[in-house]
């Protein structure tokens, strides 16, 4: 990557910039001594462990430390929130958790609502994906032509992105209830009854994959147009020479070219995807019946919802839920860093 | 620009540090009551300037999840607007040393003490800011329009479904009614069916004939289009929803609430159609709502309990509380209130009519329901009921395993508890 | 005009319409509709009183009776377009309704009550913006307080976020030490485990430390955040060594290193973390929901929240302040919108 970004964009404000930097440079001169000595000690490694302590001990700290002691709830029982007035039941969370008499069918779990969680997250999760990048990669596509007013339509699929998940939810439950903005669309244009469409089964499930793929497209896309302007232009130029047709040349040029930009559109995408919760949540509260109840709901509300609590439960499920995304994770990470040596043999 | 850093840093950590004289109050709102109750407060803050009253407005949602577990942090306010009385009450204070005139209290919110205090206890720890009563409404327009008589007192929950649904198919009205999703909405007709949650011992017993007759009933009313079907699918467990909005609209005929909604059908419906309170309709063993409310509670943890005395005793003064019944139209609890007659503000006829309603109904109030609210097993119930019967109405669970779930859920919350 | 026309028609290559061409401006109209129609109808609906947005059918814009005030009344009767029995309409007042007869008098003619059965007449309404929906709040709240507390956080979540991560990016791209890789896996593995599943844990950290109720509270827990560590180094992975090495041997310290040479290079990366943790901590709803509990605490999405009752949700608040608190999202959107595109479509997301 070269320098060129830095001018006049790297500092859309230059001189109001500069002038706050002076007292901060001046701070960082006055570190920089006992920095230097204690360089001198320690030498390089004693430098990085200097530059990654203060990241990892608040790392450490509000999410590690947090980990381990989320493993000790999930061996304790009650409904009490703090540790010294709760007691131990050893493995007891995570049989009730795994208790199915069938685990094709959560109605037959002790913990029916886990289970219902945990399909409803795992089916979320691939049609959202898939929908995500598809449209994604058609945004990008249609904004890579030589289109008039690119930046302007640029703006238009990106500016959810910046709005909050509650109001994201907000807005959509607006529009998509009985008195909502579409019920209107429709009976004007022809005359269709009204209808409740967040109470109907299948029409939620389409509207927690919409509405997430509405606030987000617009991010992936821009990942995604980077990777097609970078793609060399000679190349088209070749493939029209040859006369190849269109679909032949996406299929052959584009979409191997972008491969490294799906990879990461893929990886953030279902990172967003599984932790589904605050859209979801406000618009539709989890219904109809517990149809859109995803994991993160579901730990949530075990954990600190006055009904339900159940923090040992809901640390059981969190544990469970971490383990898998962890290891898939970490699969994920190995697979792409093959394909990397791959691409670069 | 770093002075500003500091400034802002040390602004930052000066938090939740307590001086004498300082009560924090926790509150939440459903209409004008929070204007109303921070004048009330700015009056007493001029009358007793060595009192420094801070109103947290928070929301429902802050009271009902997080409070609970501030107070097991010890972090909690000083006064609290609640409705799980029952099941906080360790953490309320009892006032009684601090009082200026405590059989006041007991003369005049005596009847609520317990909701409000662990059982046995004979500790003052707050009062009720409201009482409420759950009861039907009737869009009486549609009812005239479609030439159908409104069913007297004495009419029977198939007596209302079956008018409304008359009434709602002559004039093309998308719903005869609808009950709020909540857990304590569904009790009262299952109460009035002949049900009963608690056994001899105050333990909860598994759910009954009659609660299970009057769930049956309910869901097969949600089933064949008579019921609302849309405020029990419209959220996962324990979700309040109410169907307030399609009432207003003049989309339902018969809606099953509370007295709360007054204030609030009086500002949103005006006089777009007229509407009258009808009270509980009944059941084959009797006519009952059920009974609540909020309460205003001192906490255990405070370090000024003299001065959450102090505002305390003048938020619960005949006068003052009799001006916030007033102007919330909501009811009183206050005997000496009551007692004087009250002149709610309100120039709506309707409002003072259903006012009037909602007390007339309150006589009918069977015994159990008047038990409930100082039970403390009450929300497990509720909630159990509410997660359960809605997954019965969306078709996910058939009726006897809704019934097993509830069962199950409510002897896990129990064992857990042990 | 003919120029505009032909720009805007610009097709890629030949002159015939190809359907890639349909299917580009189906996308962009139906995407401008989409994605602009729910803000639009949010903002619009945040003008309606409550009984307008209780209102079915809906209506797009806010509408509200027309009144008039008639000699011999003391408030102002509502306008009425009246049906007639000969079928031709008339505009008249309403006095009184008794159920279903609407008693009715001609502005013109104060004196003379007509009764109208109420399937016979129809509201006539204007287009009022119910703009009392923006000001009480301000009235009732300490707006001043929440929005500082709101750009407090986000300031400072935001810097520290830059600096920790940027450091430790540094670290991670560009030493070799051991347990590095050890580092790195667990900075991955906890990429994915969202905040809402050790809500219950963390709780009990901050009680613990006594930043319950705290600003800092809401901010540490936020700060270190694996994607900001992740996509930094990722970045500072193409900066060549050799940059560093001269550096190093011009006697400079690495602390100069980093400060004089990485982060300059990095500012693109830097840029996207600091726009996005800006947008993340502006928006941040659940934690602090659940740390600040005083009302001189509240930020403003925590503020807003409070018209949410038991019984009944304030939706005409809720909906003004929610457009409120969009107001410097936007901004930050319209004044950094290409300088935002460009450094995400730049700072190497590989």
């Amino acid at each position: 990557m070269s320098n060129r970004h830095q001018g006049k964009d790297a500092l859309p404000a230059g001189w109001l910039g500069g002038l706050m930097m002076v007292p901060v440079k001046a701070a960082m001169q006055v570190i920089d001594m006992p920095l230097r000595a204690w360089q001198r000690l320690t030498g390089l490694t004693g430098m990085a462990s200097f530059f990654l302590l203060p990241n990892m001990a608040v790392f450490g700290i509000f999410v590690l430390v947090p980990f381990v002691i989320n493993f000790v709830y999930s061996m304790t029982g009650g409904s009490e929130i703090f540790l010294d007035q709760r007691f131990y039941v050893g493995a007891a969370q995570y049989r009730d958790l795994l208790d199915c008499r069938s685990y094709v069918d959560p109605s037959t779990c002790v913990e029916d609502g886990f289970w219902i969680a945990t399909r409803n997250t795992a089916l979320f999760v691939v049609v959202q994906v898939a929908l995500m990048i598809l449209t994604a990669l058609i945004t990008a596509l249609v904004l890579n032509r030589e289109i008039a007013g690119r930046s302007f339509w640029r703006a238009v699929f990106f500016f959810p992105v910046l709005l909050s998940p509650v109001v994201v939810g907000l807005i959509w439950r607006w529009i998509l209830q009985r008195q909502g903005l579409l019920n209107l669309v429709l009976y004007d244009l022809f005359g269709f009854e009204p209808y409740s469409w967040l109470t109907d089964r299948n029409a939620a499930f389409v509207a927690a994959v919409g509405v997430t793929i509405w606030a987000r497209v617009g991010f992936f896309a821009l990942i995604l147009l980077a990777g097609l302007q970078a793609i060399p232009k000679d190349l088209y130029e070749a493939a029209e020479m040859d006369g190849t047709r269109r679909t032949r040349v996406f299929f052959r040029i584009t979409l191997p070219l972008l491969m490294p930009n799906l990879i990461v559109v893929l990886v953030l995408g279902l990172i967003r995807s599984v932790q589904v919760f605050d859209e979801a949540y406000v618009l539709t509260g989890g219904g109809p019946g517990t149809s859109t109840m995803y994991l993160t709901q579901y730990i949530y509300e075990k954990g600190f919802a006055s009904d339900l609590r159940d923090p040992g439960l809901a640390a059981a499920a969190s544990i469970l839920m971490g383990a898998v995304l962890v290891v898939l994770t970490l699969a994920q990470m190995a697979a792409s860093r093959r394909k990397e040596k791959q691409g670069e043999r | 620009m770093r002075k500003v850093i500091l400034a802002a840093a040390a602004m930052g950590l000066l938090t939740s540090t307590a001086w004498a004289g300082d009560v924090r109050i926790m509150w939440y709102s459903d209409g004008v009551e929070g204007q109303v109750f921070h004048d009330l407060i700015d009056r007493f803050m001029k009358a007793n300037p060595d009192v420094h009253v801070t109103i947290d407005d928070v929301a429902y949602g802050t009271v009902k999840d997080q409070l609970p577990v501030q107070l097991a942090g010890g972090n909690g306010p000083d006064i609290a607007r609640v409705t799980a009385l029952k099941a906080l009450s360790q953490y309320w204070l009892d006032m009684t040393p601090y009082l200026k005139d405590a059989d006041f209290w007991v003369k005049n919110y005596g009847d609520q003490a317990d909701w409000m205090r662990p059982d046995g206890s004979k500790a003052i720890t707050g009062f009720m800011t409201q009482i409420t009563l759950t009861g039907g409404f009737a869009n009486k327009t549609l009812f005239d329009q479609a030439g159908v008589p409104l069913p007297d007192a004495k009419a029977t929950w198939s007596d209302w479904v079956a008018a409304a649904k008359k009434v709602a198919d002559n004039q093309k009205v998308p719903y005869a009614i609808a009950l709020d999703r909540s857990g304590h909405r569904l009790t009262g007709p299952a109460l009035s069916y002949g049900g009963n949650y608690m056994d001899a011992d105050g333990k909860p017993m598994p759910i009954d004939a009659a609660t299970k007759a009057f769930i049956s009933d309910f869901v097969k009313w949600n089933n064949d289009g008579a019921a609302s079907k849309d405020v029990y699918v419209s959220a996962a467990g324990t979700t309040y929803r109410a169907a307030s909005e399609d009432f207003i609209n003049g989309q339902l005929v018969y809606y099953y609430s509370g007295s709360w909604q007054i204030p609030n059908f009086a500002t949103k419906i005006g006089n777009a159609f007229d509407w009258v309170a009808t009270g509980s309709p009944c059941g084959p063993a009797t006519c009952t709502g059920m009974p609540g409310g909020a309460g205003l509670v001192a906490v255990k943890a405070t370090k000024n309990p003299e001065d959450v005395a102090k505002v305390m005793d003048y938020l619960a003064s005949t006068p003052v509380a009799k001006e916030f019944a007033e102007r919330t139209l909501f009811l009183p609890a206050n005997k000496e209130v009551i007692a004087g007659g009250l002149d709610f503000k309100s120039d709506d006829p309707q409002v003072k009519a259903a006012l009037k309603a909602f007390v007339a109904a309150s006589t009918t109030t069977s015994p159990v329901a008047l038990k409930l609210p100082g039970w403390k097993w009450s929300d497990t119930y509720y909630g159990a009921l509410v997660t359960r019967v809605s997954q019965a109405v969306a078709g996910e669970l058939s009726l006897d395993d809704a019934f097993k779930r509830i069962d199950s859920d409510v002897a896990a919350k129990v064992a857990e508890a042990k | 005009m003919g120029h505009v026309l032909a720009f805007l028609t610009r097709r890629r290559g030949g002159d015939r319409w190809h359907w890639t061409d349909i299917v580009t401006w189906v996308w962009l109209i139906g995407g401008l509709l989409v994605m602009f129609g729910p803000a639009v109808w949010l903002v619009l609906s945040s003008f309606k009183t409550p009984a307008a947005l209780a209102d079915f059918p809906p209506t797009l814009l806010p509408y509200v009776t027309e009144e008039v005030s008639v000699a011999g009344y003391d408030r102002p009767l509502p306008l009425y377009e009246v049906k007639q029995a000969d079928g031709k309409t008339v505009i008249l007042a309403e006095v009184r309704r008794i159920g279903i007869i609407a008693q009715m008098v001609d502005p013109k003619v104060p004196g003379a009550i007509v009764k109208v059965n109420i399937a016979d007449r129809k509201p006539v309404e204007k287009v009022s913006f119910a703009t009392s929906n923006y000001t009480e709040p301000f009235v009732h709240f300490d707006f001043l307080r929440f929005l500082w507390n709101s750009v407090f956080v986000t300031v400072m979540a935001t810097a520290v976020t830059l600096l920790i991560n940027s450091m430790a990016a540094f670290a991670l791209a560009k030493y070799k030490f051991r347990g590095q890789s050890l580092i790195l896996i667990v900075i991955v593995g906890t990429l994915m485990v969202p905040l809402g599943v050790i809500m219950v844990p963390l709780y009990s950290m901050i009680s613990a430390l006594g930043l319950f109720n705290s600003l800092w509270g809401v901010i540490w827990p936020t700060v270190a955040t694996p994607t900001g560590v992740f996509l930094l180094r990722q970045y500072m992975l193409t900066i060549p060594d050799e940059l560093i090495d001269a550096a190093r041997m011009d006697k400079a310290s690495e602390w100069q290193i980093y400060w004089r040479i990485v982060l300059p290079l990095a500012a693109p990366a830097l840029a996207v973390l600091a726009i996005f943790s800006v947008v993340w901590r502006w928006n941040d709803f659940l934690w602090p929901l659940i740390v600040l509990n005083q009302s001189q605490l509240y930020t403003l999405q925590v503020g807003l929240n409070v018209y949410a009752g038991q019984l009944n949700v304030q939706w005409h608040y809720i909906l003004a302040m929610t457009v409120v608190t969009m107001i410097p999202v936007v901004l930050v959107f319209v004044f950094l919108q290409r300088f935002i595109t460009r450094g995400i479509a730049t700072s190497g997301l590989k």
